[in-house]
C-alpha cells in the first residue's frame, strides 16, 4: 500500500519531550502498560510477516516439497538451479524492463498531467476526479477491463483501429511476445499515473507564485521554467514516489497474471515463484526464487535509505 | 498559466478532454459491454438492446452474491483489525521514551516493503497449521501484512501531533494510558481512523495474490478472484459480458467513495510518510 510523503510541518512537543511536567506516578504506570500496548501489534506482525520470511529463507536451503513434509538440508543448490534456469533469467528480464518502461511513462505521464491540472481552469475538479477513478478500480478489474478491450476478435481497441483505418486485421495483442509486454506496461501505466499525477500535483501546489513571476520578469521560457524552477522544487517529492511506485512494480503480480497469465513472455519473479510455489509445490526451489525477490528489494530500500537518508517523521528521538 | 489566444485555450481544453477520456473510458465501456445482449456482444459500439441479462446471469450462474460479501466480511475485519491494533500500539510508539523505540518503527516500515510472494509459503503453512485454509478468517489473517504497517505508521504520525495539554489535563485527573487513548486520543483521532480504515478497506478489498492461493472453493472466493476466474460453459467462450458487469459492481460502490472522500484520500495519500 503506497504510503505518500509531502514534507510535514516542524514537529510539535511530543509527550516524552516534556517529561519534566509529567507525574511520575503516570510515568511509572504508562511505562508499565507501554508494552501490553504494544504486544498485541507486534506479536501479530511477527507471526504474518517476521515468521513466515523466516520459513521463506529456511525453505529455500532444503529440498521441501508441498507433498513430503520431511526434507534435508541442500545448500545452495537451488540456487544455483535458479540461476541456470532460462525461465527465471527471463523472468528477472522482464521484471526490470516492465518496472523501468512503467514507472518512466508514469512519471512523465504523471508530471505532465499535473501541470495541466495545476493551471487555473475551470473544471478542474471534474478532471481529478476523472483522474481518481482508474486508481479507484481494483487491479484485478482493470486487467480484466483491458484484456475484453484488447480482445483481438471484439476488442473495442481493434474495432477503433480498423475503423480510422490505421490497420487492416485484426491485432492479438496479448498473444504476440513484445505486444503482450506493451499491453500489460500500458494497463500499468493507465492504472497507476493517477496516483503520480495526484502526489505531483500536491508537490506544484507548494510552489510559490513569486517564484514564476520574477522568472518571467527574467524573460524565461515555458520550458527554461519547467527545467529551472518546477522540477528540481518537485523533485523530492517524485523521488518518492518514483521509489514506491519502482517497489510495486518490482514486485508486480496480478496485472499480468489476470492479462498472460504464466506465460514466459510476460512472467515476472513473482508469477514465476509463485508458479514453483503453488502449482509445481516445489517449495524449496520456489522459495529460492522468492527471497531472490525479497532481496533485490530489501537491497534497493537500503540503497535509497543509505543515499538519500531519509529522514523519518516519528523516528526523530528527542535527544 | 492562462490562454493568451482562443486557440490555444481550444487546445487546452482539447488536452483536459482527452485526460478526461483516457482516464474513463474503461469503465465506461465496461459499463456498455455489460447491457449488451451475449451475441450482440463484439457488434458495434451501443448496444441495441440494453439488457440486464449479464447481471442476471452472473447471480444465477455463479456464487457472485456470496463472493461479495465475502468481500466486504474480509475488508470489513481487516480494517478493523488493523486500526484497532495500530490504534492502541501508537500511544508508545508517538508519546513514550523508550529503548528499541526506532528500531520498531523502522522494522514497522521494513515489513510495509515485503513483497507478498515472499511471505507466501510461510503463510500457508501457517494458516494450515490453524486451521484456516480455505476461510476467511485465514485471508484476513493473510492480509494483516499488507495494512498494519501503514496503518500504524498513520496514526503515530496523526497522535504525535495532538496536543499534549490535552494529555496533561487526564493525566492530572488521574486516568491511566488505556484509558488516555481510549478517550482522549480516539474521538481527535477519528478523522485519521476514517481515512485508514478507507484505504485498508480498498486494499483489502482489491487484494488478489492471497486470495487466489488460500481459499479453494468457488463459495470462498473474493470478488477479485471471482472475477478473474470466471468461465462460460466452454473452455472456449470467455463470457465477457458477464465479467463485465462483474466489474461494474465491484467499482461502482468504490468510485462512489473515492468521489466521496476524494479531498480525505488525497490528504491521507500525503499525510504522515517519509521525508525527502
Amino acid at each position: 500500500m503506497p504510503g505518500a510523503m509531502a514534507p510535514r510541518a516542524s514537529a510539535p512537543a511530543a509527550r516524552y519531550e516534556s517529561a519534566a511536567t509529567k507525574p511520575s506516578a503516570f510515568e511509572a504506570q504508562a511505562a508499565r502498560a507501554k508494552w501490553l500496548m504494544l504486544a498485541p501489534l507486534l506479536v501479530v506482525l511477527l507471526l504474518v510477516a517476521g515468521w513466515p520470511l523466516i520459513r521463506t529463507i529456511s525453505e529455500s536451503f532444503t529440498d521441501a516439497y508441498l507433498s513430503s513434509p520431511d526434507s534435508k538440508f541442500v545448500g545452495l543448490d537451488n540456487y544455483v538451479a535458479l540461476m541456470q534456469d532460462p525461465r527465471w533469467r527471463r523472468a528477472v528480464l522482464n521484471t526490470l524492463a516492465f518496472a523501468l518502461i512503467s514507472v518512466a511513462l508514469e512519471t512523465i505521464l504523471g508530471v505532465a498531467i499535473a501541470l495541466v491540472l495545476n493551471a487555473n481552469m475551470p473544471g478542474r475538479g471534474l478532471t481529478r476526479a476523472a483522474m481518481l477513478i482508474p486508481w479507484a478500480i481494483p487491479t484485478v478489474v482493470s486487467a480484466k477491463m483491458w484484456a475484453w478491450m484488447l480482445n483481438d476478435l471484439n476488442g473495442v481497441v481493434n474495432m477503433m483501429l480498423m475503423k480510422i483505418g490505421l490497420i487492416a486485421q485484426p491485432i492479438a495483442w496479448l498473444a504476440d511476445p513484445w505486444l503482450a509486454m506493451a499491453s500489460v506496461i500500458a494497463v500499468d501505466v493507465w492504472k497507476a499515473t493517477p496516483f503520480m499525477a495526484l502526489l505531483a500535483l500536491a508537490a506544484l501546489q507548494t510552489i510559490p507564485d513569486e517564484v514564476y513571476e520574477s522568472a518571467k520578469l527574467d524573460g524565461a521560457g515555458a520550458w527554461t521554467i519547467f527545467t529551472r524552477i518546477t522540477l528540481p522544487l518537485i523533485a523530492a517529492a517524485l523521488t518518492i514516489a518514483v521509489i514506491f511506485r519502482a517497489l510495486d512494480a518490482l514486485r508486480i503480480f496480478d496485472v499480468i497474471y489476470v492479462l498472460t497469465g504464466t506465460t514466459r513472455a510476460t512472467s515476472t519473479m513473482s508469477i514465476y515463484a509463485r508458479q514453483q510455489l503453488v502449482e509445481f509445490q516445489d517449495v524449496g526451489f520456489g522459495s529460492a526464487a522468492a527471497t531472490c525477490v525479497f532481496l533485490i528489494i530489501a537491497i534497493i530500500v537500503a540503497i535509497v535509505v543509505t543515499v538519500r537518508r531519509v529522514d523519518v517523521e516519528p523516528l526523530r528521538s528527542a535527544s | 498559466m492562462s490562454a493568451k489566444s482562443p486557440a490555444r485555450a481550444v487546445g487546452f481544453y482539447l488536452l483536459v478532454a482527452a485526460i478526461i477520456l483516457y482516464a474513463t473510458f474503461p469503465f465506461l465501456w465496461a459499463i456498455i459491454t455489460s447491457l449488451k445482449e451475449g451475441s450482440a456482444i463484439g457488434a458495434g459500439f451501443w448496444p441495441t438492446k440494453v439488457t440486464l441479462q449479464n447481471y442476471r446471469e452472473l447471480f444465477s450462474e455463479q456464487p457472485f452474491l456470496a463472493n461479495i460479501v465475502n468481500s466486504l466480511v474480509v475488508a470489513a475485519a481487516v480494517s478493523l483489525v488493523s486500526i484497532a491494533l495500530a490504534l492502541i500500539a501508537a500511544y508508545p510508539l508517538s508519546r513514550l521514551r523508550f529503548k528499541g523505540r526506532r528500531a520498531m518503527l523502522l522494522a514497522i516500515l521494513g515489513v510495509s516493503m515485503f513483497p507478498q510472494i515472499a511471505v507466501l509459503a510461510g503463510l500457508f503453512e501457517i494458516i494450515r497449521a490453524l486451521g484456516l485454509y480455505n476461510s476467511l478468517s485465514g485471508l484476513v489473517l493473510a492480509n494483516l501484512i499488507l495494512v498494519l504497517p501503514f496503518a500504524a505508521w498513520v496514526l503515530t504520525n496523526f497522535m504525535r501531533d495532538i496536543a499534549v495539554e490535552l494529555e496533561d489535563a487526564a493525566i492530572v485527573d488521574g486516568a491511566g494510558p488505556v484509558r488516555i487513548a481510549l478517550s482522549v486520543f480516539a474521538p481527535l483521532m477519528a478523522p485519521a481512523m476514517a481515512a485508514v480504515g478507507l484505504l485498508t478497506f480498498i486494499t483489502a478489498w482489491n487484494e488478489f495474490l492471497f486470495a487466489l492461493t488460500f481459499t479453494l472453493t468457488p463459495d470462498k472466493r473474493t470478488v477479485p478472484v471471482a472475477i478473474a476466474l470466471i468461465t462460460g460453459a466452454t473452455a472456449y467462450e470467455t463470457p465477457w459480458g458477464r465479467i463485465m458487469a462483474a466489474s461494474v459492481i465491484v467499482t461502482l460502490p468504490l468510485i462512489a467513495l473515492v468521489l466521496i472522500l476524494q479531498r480525505r484520500i488525497v490528504a491521507g495519500l500525503s499525510a504522515g510518510s517519509v521525508k525527502g
